[in-house]
């Protein structure tokens, strides 16, 4: 006697089952219609259900008027087959089509050649990786600077082997390209320090000096700091991913077969470019700054020369100098770990994703870290 | 016009923007066909393939995917279609940050209600049918790239469509591999009624599997020749053609005996 009948219907997708109650502990399926992926699903529920409240022993399935199974309906007669065998019943398929039965005959022993082995590793087997690991990140670094260190003064004494072409190339990506963002930051950054710090300044009636305040921070400190981590976001990034998907595709390798140094080739015209044009981007930040702390000055009732001055007066060629220098450095640094991030991709795109993150966040955190280092030295050199 | 037709295309011309690289092409697929797209290297094999699964759109013409027109189609109509069709892609295309198995049970998760269980019975059982049981936790990149093939055949099986394309399955297949294929696909045409279309450059595999194919030419710029492969391969009356499926070099193909 059927208990139970339900169906999965659709237009051309028809599905249809019924339960018996356990005689002897044996429950029987009847299934009628196409057994598929797109229909299995409360079937399978509710099967697994009835057998869990019957307490079913043994299973019989009549599939004699299944007119379709594909895959994932053969997956559902083999693991309840195999379920109520595992806990000690029988299990029967009956009247199952004959090339469908053959099918099941064959996925039967779909994984008895393999039992799969699920490696699980301990947390000291996890400590101990991660520990290698370090090891070995520390020694690729020291290997970088090395294979950089010597591709760099080999390109410095000998120009000729630089491709100038990648260089000019660079030059524009790094550099012109990015003439727009270092402006519209420089020029924003100006504005608010300067309207910021002439409020309270006013009360004091000391608002001239913002002037002083304004050339002096961007000269000395914030114009290589925003720029390089501009420089970082922008350049950084697409340093690590080009060459992380270079490596990917193994372009790296193929340049390695070739007899070409990946370092010279890709690493040298992407750091020279990025030193060459650093200075500049830094200089039109500071003009942009002070083109915006002007603007504030005006409004605020000074006429242009007197803003001039003050900055000329409060600021030397060595302030100019020191800025600049630390610019080139930090750019020394971004595109360097830029280049770095993307060599030490592993595989696939979400390696390529980690390296570009890791670019960034490298390059800023390597940016703070020499710009204490700076400063400390700048005070004790009395600079 | 025979009425069990799935596939069905009309006056296709692909190309991209003022660059015709194929025109005039019309053929159909019947269910449980073993279709075959061959052609030389840069003759638009590929190329076609994405048209038929609707991922470029042809400068004109009509692409019918049982009966509705995925040229046509809106984004939930297209969507509707895809679900029906398996794809597997010539790099693989496996997702790297998901292991093998993730990379099959993806599809049944996304569109399917199915238990975790069944899910990853389902998924194995997909795997076993491409060998590569015992490598359900691997990442992709840690496979040979054609264990990786392998696998993305698996995961376009994955929700059992009725039309399976594959871009050159049993490239970079070792010989034994690529037979197990070529059986398994036999074997799923047969048993499931799937439509195959693959595009494939294996001459002894396409005539063993293949039922029906067609010839891409790029110098004529449309279908060289249609029909059973061994059929062509020894009556056609195109010489080309001939050449083509008996290996040989075209230029000499006048002085062949026939």
């Amino acid at each position: 006697m059927p208990v139970s009948e339900a169906s999965h219907k659709d237009s051309d997708n028809f599905l249809s089952w019924s339960f018996e109650r356990p005689e002897d502990n044996t429950s029987s399926v009847y299934l009628n219609g196409s057994l598929n992926t797109q229909n299995l699903s409360r079937l399978w529920q509710e099967t697994e259900k009835r057998i869990d409240e019957d307490n079913t022993k043994n299973l019989i399935i009549d599939a004699g008027k299944v007119n379709y199974l594909d895959m994932s309906g053969q997956a559902y007669l083999l693991h309840f087959s195999r379920l109520i065998e595992e806990r000690g019943g029988k299990s029967q398929i009956k009247n199952l089509r004959k090339d469908f039965a053959d099918m099941l005959g064959q996925l039967s022993c779909f994984d008895c050649m393999e039992k799969t082995a699920y490696p699980k590793s301990s947390i000291l087997e996890e400590i101990g990786k991660a520990t290698i690991k370090l090891g070995h990140d520390a020694r690729d670094f020291f290997t970088f600077v090395g294979q950089f260190v010597s591709a760099f003064s080999h390109a410095l004494i000998r120009p000729g082997t630089i491709r100038w072409k990648d260089v000019y190339l660079n030059i524009e990506n790094v550099g012109a390209k990015a003439v727009f963002i270092v402006c519209l930051i420089g020029f924003l950054m100006g504005l608010i320090i300067s309207f910021q710090s002439a409020m309270p300044l006013r009360m004091f009636g000391a608002e001239i000096f913002v002037a002083r305040l304004l050339g002096l921070s961007m000269v000395r400190e914030l114009g290589p700091l925003v720029t390089a981590i501009i420089l970082a976001g922008r350049t950084g990034s697409s340093f690590a991913a080009e060459i992380g998907t270079m490596k990917i595709n193994e372009e790296i390798n193929a340049l390695t077969t070739m007899g070409l140094n990946p370092v010279k080739f890709l690493v040298v015209p992407r750091m020279l470019a990025t030193m060459l044009v650093m200075p500049f981007l830094t200089l039109f930040f500071i003009i942009f700054s002070l083109i915006g702390g002007a603007l504030v000055m005006l409004s605020l009732g000074f006429p242009l020369i007197t803003y001039i001055n003050q900055i000329t007066m409060s600021l030397t060629m060595a302030d100019f100098a020191g800025g600049m220098f630390k610019a080139v450095i930090f750019s020394l640094l971004v595109s360097w770990i830029g280049c770095v991030r993307g060599l030490q991709t592993t595989s696939g795109a979400k390696a390529v994703g980690l390296s570009t993150t890791s670019a960034v966040v490298s390059g800023i955190v390597l940016i703070a870290i020499t710009d204490g280092i700076f400063a400390v030295t700048f005070y004790i050199l009395g600079i | 016009m025979r009425d069990d037709v799935v596939i069905s295309v009309k006056n296709l011309s692909m190309g991209f923007q003022d660059e015709i690289l194929m025109q005039d092409i019309s053929f159909e697929i019947y269910s449980g066909d073993i279709f075959v797209i061959l052609g030389g290297s840069g003759s638009g094999k590929s190329t076609l393939l994405k048209h038929l699964i609707g991922l470029y759109s042809p400068l004109s013409g009509q692409i019918l995917i049982k009966g509705r027109d995925i040229t046509r189609a809106d984004d939930s109509e297209k969507a509707e279609i895809m679900r029906a069709i398996g794809i597997s892609y010539q790099s693989g295309a496996l997702f790297g940050s998901m292991t093998l198995l993730e990379n099959v049970r993806l599809p049944l998760e996304e569109f399917t209600n199915l238990t975790i269980t069944a899910m990853n019975l389902i998924s194995r059982i997909k795997l076993s049918q491409v060998g590569l049981i015992g490598y359900e936790n691997h990442m992709p990149s840690e496979l040979s790239a054609g264990m990786q093939k392998r696998a993305a055949i698996a995961r376009a099986m994955a929700l059992d469509p009725s039309i399976l394309f594959l871009d050159e399955p049993s490239a970079g297949l070792d010989p034994i591999t690529s037979l197990e294929l070529d059986e398994l696909i036999l074997n799923l045409a047969q048993s499931l009624r799937i439509t195959f279309v693959i595009v494939t450059h294996e001459l002894s595999s396409i005539f063993k599997i293949g039922r029906r194919m067609i010839i891409l030419d790029k110098k004529r710029k449309t279908i060289a020749a249609e029909g059973a492969p061994a059929d062509l391969r020894n009556n056609s009356s195109d010489p080309w053609v001939r050449s083509f499926l008996n290996r040989t070099n075209p230029d000499k193909v006048q002085n062949l005996k026939h």
